[in-house]
């Protein structure tokens, strides 16, 4: 291959690093009116009455809007497929405010002091509800966080509202109490996973506007254009056919921009003044008020024979979801299916649970989408088992793991939201993965322990994982490939560049099956008015189900292009052999080039305009898979952790851009580790978020990195575009269980809730050392 | 008041209010690679040079930079440039929402630093957070890029 595979720049890394513009805010409109929003200081409220006479009357207040000015039409921020599998919750503004940040109105003046000083004018006084604050006592509690009778599933989604419940699940396979008690070795683990924040650096930000043929435009800094769109139209009943979103440079995501933020109260006061209107996050509010992790307690039990035979898993989970629903069922059901299929040779499984409202900031999406919480709980667990079984975990791993050729019965039952597809595991190098980590990690001569000085202890750990690549059947991705004079090409797609590279790496498969080089194809990304359909950027699918369109779009041009060329030659097809710049009929010594005929086809002869469209839907979901080794240092004294060194085997098919592929891994690794070690989530006793800025919400600097080292496994995925799997989220999964496995081997000491914090580690140090007296 | 910036050398006079800061000042003047990422001069976003320093202008009030020398990445851009062909050819740059405040105090960097170290590079860039590379690629790119003489 001369494109895939090979080192290619990003397309736009120029650009970026000159400071060019292209991200959302840049496309503002220099007089749009600034909308500020009123916050709940209340984590569980409802509003009396609201006193807006005084800020009305300040010069340059344009609009208040609250929820007296919308009808009452649940819908669900969740930037999913429709029907969307998260419940209809969510109203523009409610009487009802369920956590410390939520909307309660909105002003729009002409700037931002004036919006400011129009809050500070609006009296609004609330009766105090009781909230509910502890996510564990959250189901059948008297309060209930969701009374009102509107809202409801779109199919059933185990929705018991009046319960607290946003969505519920239960699933099994074989006996499992039996299996248990047919084992020899038993260990049962609860886990706890905190409300990581995606901390990207580009606040949420939209604005909107009216063009001149009177219809909505928005940028906003989104992954899902497409479904923002329908969102916003089903919000406001406003019409699909008068809205466009231009999702612009985006400035990181994480799934942190996977639902909708400001977009429909922008959208809302434009359609009411008429006017050009912004709405940009302040830090405290990305924090306060978009959301977060999910949230978990995972109560884990692990059988096996003494010999190492894993016989059963059960898992119940209990998942926080805040005060709204978005993605509530499919990030608790990927915590399942997204992890148990590592261990496929078990006689039974149980997975079951509840995912139950809070008076906290919501949850949503975020990398790793649940797997992270399931591999964190799971692979900790797998340690423990082996630690009481006297095993070594490797050996325990390669004997139970999932290989090449299997499959699991987990892929059938688990989907998100509607049934999961079978498949076969055609391309899983976790063996080879494995190896080669311990070879990395020097895990032979390192493991478990050394102690390197009075007071330092080293340790390894590991932990294997997998992922997905698109969600079959749902998600859908289309390209539209045009050809220009001169012989380069245009490649539209609605896929979502978010920082992750996709616009190279999609430039890259089109310009391999094109024969032509990446400067040839000229990438737009997602415009609702402009490019074709795609889900967006989420569920690790952009690689796998927009490149195949690609990639199936490019061989359609080819073939177009071909019997163009035949034609303008007066040659057969058949005789035609295409090099990307040349065609060549041999046989009758007759070339054109592709430059030639498309100026022919421009502006000379049989003029038309070549231009395809192509469209992919996964039909499975090939699984990437990674083993990731970390060699800690824990300081006896302090408790303090540092990771020295990360190694991350992966295997994701053929990298299409090996560079931005480790890119993707480290920066997945360190967001791992952030969640690890550092990024402590903290509500005060009255529920309000404190970590709510980057002071107090500590993601990894440079200073804590580890130094990394990233290899990928040789694999071709049959079923991806030149053999590629998705790799985006994949590398986010194994740092909490691979740390903490590694603070385990060097002190002794196992922490089941995360961050792993300095505290946590003393106060298991000094457990120890009361026990051994 | 009336201030009189001079921004990539050349002289900017304008009309600001007495709370405004820099990063607001610039954005108006359209110099958009300054870029807003929080409000507390904790991540490192809108980085511009004041007087060949990295400053951070979320936090700067621009009435008090009369006549002070600003430097924004429009105005490094040779050194912006060659320092994106070596992130790309380390697959550094991902987002690139922070990428021109990085570029501006890497050339601070060069410029006060003889041959630093991959230590003294952590340590002069720990201000410019980036939530997406895990920076190592980061650190090689900028060490090739110091070493670089073209």
């Amino acid at each position: 291959m001369k494109v895939v595979n090979q080192l290619t720049p990003s397309i736009d890394g120029k650009g970026l690093m000159m400071g060019r513009h292209g991200y959302t805010d840049d496309f503002a409109d220099k007089n749009a009116l600034i909308i500020k929003v009123m916050r709940s200081p209340h984590p569980y409220a409802r509003i009396v009455s609201i006193d807006d006479a005084e800020a009305k009357k300040l010069p340059g207040v344009e609009l208040i809007l609250s929820y007296k000015d919308f009808e009452r039409r649940p819908f669900t921020r969740a930037g999913q497929g429709y029907p969307e599998p998260s419940p209809h919750d969510k109203f523009v503004f409610d009487e009802y405010v369920r956590y410390i940040g939520d909307e309660v109105l909105c002003v729009a003046a002409v700037d931002e002091a004036t919006a400011n000083k129009a809050l500070k004018y609006i009296k609004v006084e609330y009766e105090i509800l009781t909230p509910i604050l502890d996510f564990e006592t959250a189901k059948q509690h008297s309060v209930i966080i969701h009374p009102e009778p509107e809202i409801h599933e779109m199919f059933p989604i185990g929705f018991k509202p009046l319960e607290n419940v946003a969505a519920s699940y239960h699933m099994h396979i074989g006996d499992v109490e039996k299996s248990i008690s047919d084992s020899e070795v038993v260990i049962k683990e609860s886990f706890y996973t905190q409300a990581q924040a995606h901390s990207m650096m580009e606040p949420h930000t939209v604005n909107s506007r009216f063009d001149y043929q009177n219809r909505l435009v928005l940028y906003s800094s989104t992954q899902t254009p497409f479904h923002v769109r329908r969102i916003i139209s089903q919000a406001l009943q406003f019409p699909l056919s008068r809205i466009r979103v231009i999702k612009p440079r985006v400035g990181g995501g994480f799934g942190g921009k996977q639902a909708i933020h400001g977009e429909i109260i922008c959208s809302a006061v434009s359609i009411r003044t008429g006017k050009a209107a912004k709405l940009t996050y302040t830090r405290k509010e990305v924090y306060e008020s978009s959301y977060t992790r999910h949230p978990m307690r995972l109560d884990i039990t692990l059988a096996a024979m003494k010999d190492g035979t894993l016989k059963a898993i059960d898992c119940y989970v209990l998942s926080d979801t805040g005060a709204y629903g978005e993605h509530a069922l499919t990030v608790f059901m990927v915590a399942g299916s997204k992890v148990l299929p590592l261990y496929n040779k078990v006689d039974s499984v149980r997975f079951y649970g509840d995912v139950v409202y809070t008076n906290h900031t919501p949850a949503g999406a975020f990398r790793g989408y649940g797997a992270i919480q399931g591999n964190y709980a799971l692979e900790s667990a797998v340690d423990i088992l082996c630690q009481k079984l006297g095993m070594d975990p490797i050996l325990f791993r390669q004997k139970n793991m999932i290989k090449e050729g299997e499959t699991s019965p987990i892929f059938s039952i688990m989907g998100e939201g509607t049934e999961g597809t079978a498949m076969n595991m055609d391309t899983c190098k976790l063996d080879y993965c494995v190896k080669r980590g311990m070879e990395l990690i020097h895990w032979n001569q390192k493991y478990p322990r050394t102690q390197t000085k009075k007071d330092i202890v080293e340790g390894l750990g590991m932990a294997i994982a997998m992922q997905g690549s698109g969600i079959p059947y749902i998600d859908m991705g289309a390209a539209t490939i045009k050809l220009n004079d001169d012989g380069f090409y245009n490649l539209l797609v609605g896929a979502t560049e978010i920082g992750q590279g996709s616009d190279t790496i999609l430039a890259q498969i089109a310009a391999e099956a094109l024969m032509t080089s990446v400067d040839k194809v000229i990438v737009y990304s997602s415009d609702s008015d402009l490019t074709p359909f795609d889900v967006g950027a989420y569920a690790s699918s952009t690689t796998f189900v927009s490149g195949n369109a690609v990639l199936k779009a490019a061989e359609t041009m080819k073939h177009q292009l071909i019997i163009e060329s035949a034609k303008a030659l007066g040659s057969e097809f058949k005789d035609i052999e295409f090099d990307g710049e040349i065609f060549n009929d041999s046989k009758h010594q007759k070339q054109i080039s592709l430059k030639d005929l498309s100026n022919r086809l421009y502006y000379n002869h049989d003029q038309k305009q070549l231009m395809v469209t192509e469209s992919y839907v996964g039909h499975k979901s090939p699984p990437p898979f990674m083993a990731g080794f970390a060699d800690v240092s824990v300081d006896l004294l302090t408790g303090e952790v540092k990771v020295n060194h990360y190694v991350s085997v992966v295997d994701c098919g053929v990298t299409i851009n090996p560079k931005l592929a480790q890119g993707q891994v480290e920066g997945a690794i360190i967001q791992g580790m952030g969640m690890t070690l550092y990024e402590d989530v903290i509500y005060t006793k009255t529920g309000k978020l404190i970590t709510n800025d980057f002071m107090s919400y500590r993601i990894p600097t440079r200073m804590e990195i580890p130094s990394m080292t990233t290899e990928f496994a040789e694999s071709y995925e049959e079923s991806g575009p030149f053999g590629a799997k998705s790799v985006g989220e994949i590398g986010i999964d194994t740092p909490p269980a691979a740390i903490s496995n590694a603070i385990y081997n060097a002190c002794g000491v196992r922490i089941t809730s995360l961050p792993i914090t300095p505290e946590k580690i003393l106060k298991g140090l000094k457990k120890l050392k009361e026990h051994s007296i | 008041m009336l201030v009189n910036l001079i921004v990539n050398g050349q002289p900017r006079s304008i009309e600001v209010a007495k709370g405004e800061f820099l990063l607001d000042t610039l954005r108006h003047l359209d110099y958009l690679s300054v870029r807003r990422g929080c409000d507390s001069s904790s991540c490192g976003v809108c980085t511009v040079l004041v007087n060949g320093k990295p400053t951070p202008s979320c936090s700067l009030l621009t009435v008090r930079l009369d006549q002070q020398e600003i430097t924004t990445v429009e105005g490094i851009a040779k050194e912006a440039e060659k320092l994106a062909t070596h992130f790309g050819h380390e697959g550094a740059d991902q987002c690139g929402y922070c990428n021109p405040s990085m570029a501006l105090t890497v050339y601070a960097m060069k410029k006060e630093l003889k041959k630093p170290t991959l230590e003294q590079i952590k340590a002069y860039l720990v201000g410019n957070l980036c939530r997406c590379t895990g920076y190592q690629a980061q650190h090689i790119a900028i060490l090739h890029y110091l070493e670089d003489q073209s």
